[in-house]
């Protein structure tokens, strides 16, 4: 048993690490989040460079064929740059959905120009209650037409298509479909724009059935708890260097108890939740029977974790945790977008235990 | 990254799980319960028996009667023992803590002479660390060694000693150089318990039992050849036996916590809560579910660390974390059982209408201790955040 990256991983992200540093840094990540929809361009089409706009999908759709574990690393780096804009939309969540629901052709048509860099997309999945049960998704279409209304769909303004989640079924809307209206909603996270997605007899293409889309997202939420553990890291880098350099009292504030011990706790819930998302990361690529349970354990710790390190980072910077200028709080909002986006850790927490106490233990695997 | 396991460590497993099937006694439960002095030489024979199948202490070298065992392989072996529900080894100190830190920095004299007989359970070991006036800052200790002629005579006190009752050995941390630094002056020595001059209380903990000693020197012989390592190196040697201590204790408690947390969703579906089963409370569920989550990933972090200091093969300090993780989620976890048994949480074994026997009062009480002992949590996070974060000292 090997729970360390091999050497292959550790060069994934290694290389993603210096890839966002130089493409994105603070600096570039603060100019695209005060843009209308934080999506540029030439910084897309450098992602497709170096593959990561088709790492997990098959070569056969121009994809770059990787594993989960892979994605994961990759998702850790770019939540450390808060890489902005629709990649988490465009890659992970829309590119899994076309993975997992749609047929060769529709996967061709659909799936291979994300993985060329050529389209971005999102998927529309919450409505007004705002429930993340598949149950309560209202919205069907009807004769090939949707009319409805879809909230907080992310990157939505600059998706070429939006895949729907229906009652009925998956579908594909092509942004200049007629019918189709996005309005930005304003919300914390400034990296990650939200849209309301109406539709008025908007014709969408069926692509596949819901019953698929549990691994789908399955993916999806587990890249998202990697994207806050790169957050978590950062946080904590950013503060264990003020603890040693800000003065008060004639000594560093890192020398005082009680910042070192909230440094340490960030440390343990960082590593923590490293731990949950890489095991999530495997038992996904393994197809293990407790990868569900897995993903819900990683989300839910990394949910709750993102937001406590946020609050120890912003507490330890004092004064300057609170301004505008320091980058803490911008990795605080986005913690906050991706702690309720695919259910928060209440949520999690009742699906761990619908599977642990009600179906009598689907425990993570021993050896 | 592949957590699936090797062909060595499934042929380890299957060889480890068909002698444990063989010979694992069957009647541990009906010992379990009795008072330590009467199931020590129960443990004793059990551990005996471990040896001689060459299991008693796999993570020693082969040429000290152990097997080398990876830490992985470390890790599976404590699991096995916990899955069949096998009885603990009489001489847990000097296999886990003390043997290793003789191996690493003992003469060949010292390991021909302790060696075997920590094997056999003929010798049993206990540590004196801590004092009175040091606990956490262990290095502050006082009890004092002198040498005359090839005597050391000691005069101290130490406390918080696990198996001072029955300990045949101590390994010792002694100051011998009162004038250096703290952390200078220190050595090791391996003391005679039945040496004159040694006397041995109970401590009675808040659990009502004595699962401790005091220790006290008095005027007490300690021959020169008995020092383990370099005399005033002893703060070195002493940290290395911590450093066993935090490394491998954490492997055995995945199963033991899903045993109790196991227990517990079974006790809940039966306690009634508001007019329903306690396990369909939306809150009990979502304690209940914190807590599987977190024992799982317990067991991830550890199976990071292990995989990490496989590399290294000497734990360091990321050992604070998994301290930290285990005993604090303990705490929440027997606090949460005490939640769903209500009023019966509190009747302690005795009581006929204590449920199982009074073990969740027990443990409630019990697992307060565990972030005290070992290390302090304090400690642990001062450790991670000096030695892993590299913060200033803080003291």
């Amino acid at each position: 048993m090997q729970f360390g990256l091999s050497e292959s991983q550790e060069f994934l992200k290694d290389s993603a690490r210096k890839f966002f540093a130089g493409e994105c840094p603070s600096a570039e990540m603060r100019r695209l989040m005060e843009t209308d929809t934080s999506y540029d361009a030439a910084l897309w089409s450098k992602l497709t460079d170096q593959g990561y706009t088709g790492i997990i999908f098959p070569e056969a759709y121009g994809g770059v064929g990787l594993g989960k574990v892979e994605l994961m690393l990759l998702m850790e780096e770019a939540g450390r740059a808060l890489l902005p804009g629709p990649f988490f939309s465009t890659v992970v969540l829309a590119g899994s959905v076309l993975d997992a629901v749609a047929s060769p052709a529709h996967k061709q048509k659909y799936l291979a120009p994300i993985c060329r860099g050529e389209a971005r997309s999102t998927v529309a999945i919450l409505e007004a209650n705002a429930s993340w049960n598949a149950r309560d998704v209202q919205l069907a279409a009807s004769n090939g037409k949707l009319t409805g209304e879809k909230y907080f769909v992310s990157d939505a303004a600059v998706a070429d298509f939006i895949i729907v989640v229906a009652r009925n079924g998956v579908f594909v809307v092509n942004a200049k479909a007629p019918g189709l209206k996005i309005s930005p909603m304003i919300a914390m996270d400034l990296t990650r724009k939200l849209y309301v997605v109406e539709f008025n007899n908007t014709p969408a293409e069926e692509i596949g059935v819901t019953t698929n889309l549990a691994r789908a997202f399955d993916v999806a939420t587990a890249a998202l708890a990697a994207e806050l553990v790169g957050g978590m890291q950062r946080t904590l880098d950013i503060t264990v260097e003020y603890a040693k350099t800000r003065k008060q009292f004639g000594k560093p504030i890192g020398t005082f108890q009680a910042v070192q011990h909230q440094c340490a706790d960030m440390y343990l819930e960082t590593e923590s939740s490293r731990s949950a998302v890489y095991y999530a990361g495997w038992a996904l690529e393994e197809n293990s029977p407790d990868a569900a349970i897995a993903v819900s354990i990683a989300k839910m710790y990394a949910s709750d974790a993102a937001r406590t390190v946020g609050n120890r980072g912003i507490q330890i910077h004092g004064g300057m945790g609170f301004t505008w200028e320091n980058d803490v709080h911008l990795y605080y909002r986005r913690a906050k977008g991706s702690e309720t986006a695919f259910g928060d850790a209440t949520f999690h927490r009742e699906c761990i235990a619908s599977m642990v106490i009600d179906a009598g233990g689907v425990a993570a695997k021993s050896a | 990254m592949d957590l699936n396991l090797t062909s060595e460590e499934l042929q380890f497993r299957d060889e480890l799980r068909s002698w444990l099937a063989a010979n694992v006694p069957k009647d541990w439960n009906e010992w379990r319960e009795k008072p330590i002095e009467e199931s020590f030489p129960y443990l004793r024979a059990w551990q005996r028996k471990l040896q001689e199948g060459r299991w008693a202490a796999v993570s020693w070298p082969k040429e000290y009667a152990g097997r080398s065992a990876t830490l992985m392989q470390q890790a599976l072996f404590w699991e096995e023992m916990a899955r069949v529900e096998a009885p603990p080894m009489a001489n847990s100190l000097g296999l886990g803590l003390i043997g290793p830190t003789i191996i690493a920095y003992g003469t060949e004299a010292q390991k021909q002479r302790y060696i075997p007989k920590i094997l056999s359970a003929e010798e049993i070991w206990c540590q004196g660390f801590s004092e009175p006036n040091a606990g956490s800052d262990l290095a502050g200790l006082q009890t004092q060694a002198v040498l005359h002629d090839d005597h050391y005579i000691v005069n101290g006190q130490k406390v918080w000693t696990s198996y001072g009752w029955v300990g045949d050995w101590c390994e010792l941390v002694v100051r011998t150089d009162p004038t250096a630094a703290k952390h200078k002056g220190l050595t090791v020595l391996l003391v005679d318990m039945k040496s004159p001059g040694v006397e041995v209380r109970p401590l009675r903990q808040m659990t009502g039992e004595s699962e401790f000693n005091e220790l006290f020197f008095r005027d007490v012989r300690v021959p020169v050849e008995n020092v383990l390592g370099k005399v005033n190196d002893g703060w070195n040697v002493a940290m290395s036996t911590l450093m066993y201590e935090r490394g491998s204790y954490g492997a055995r408690l995945h199963l033991i916590f899903k045993r109790y947390i196991t227990r517990l969703i079974e006790l809940a579906r039966n306690i009634q809560r508001n007019g329903r089963p306690a396990s369909q409370d939306p809150i009990i569920r979502q304690k209940l579910a914190q807590c599987s989550a977190e024992i799982e990933i317990m067991r991830f972090n550890q199976m990071r660390a292990f995989s990490r200091l496989t590399a290294t093969g000497v734990p360091g300090p990321e050992g604070s974390i998994q301290k930290i993780f285990w005993s604090e989620l303990n705490q929440r976890l027997q606090q949460i059982a005490q939640e769903i048994l209500g009023p019966y949480g509190q009747l302690l074994a005795g009581d006929p209408r204590a449920i199982d026997n009074g073990m969740w009062s027990y443990a409630y009480l019990r697992t307060r201790g565990n972030t005290i002992e070992a290390g302090t949590s304090e400690v642990q996070r001062n450790i991670i955040g000096h030695f892993v974060l590299g913060l200033p000292r803080s003291y």
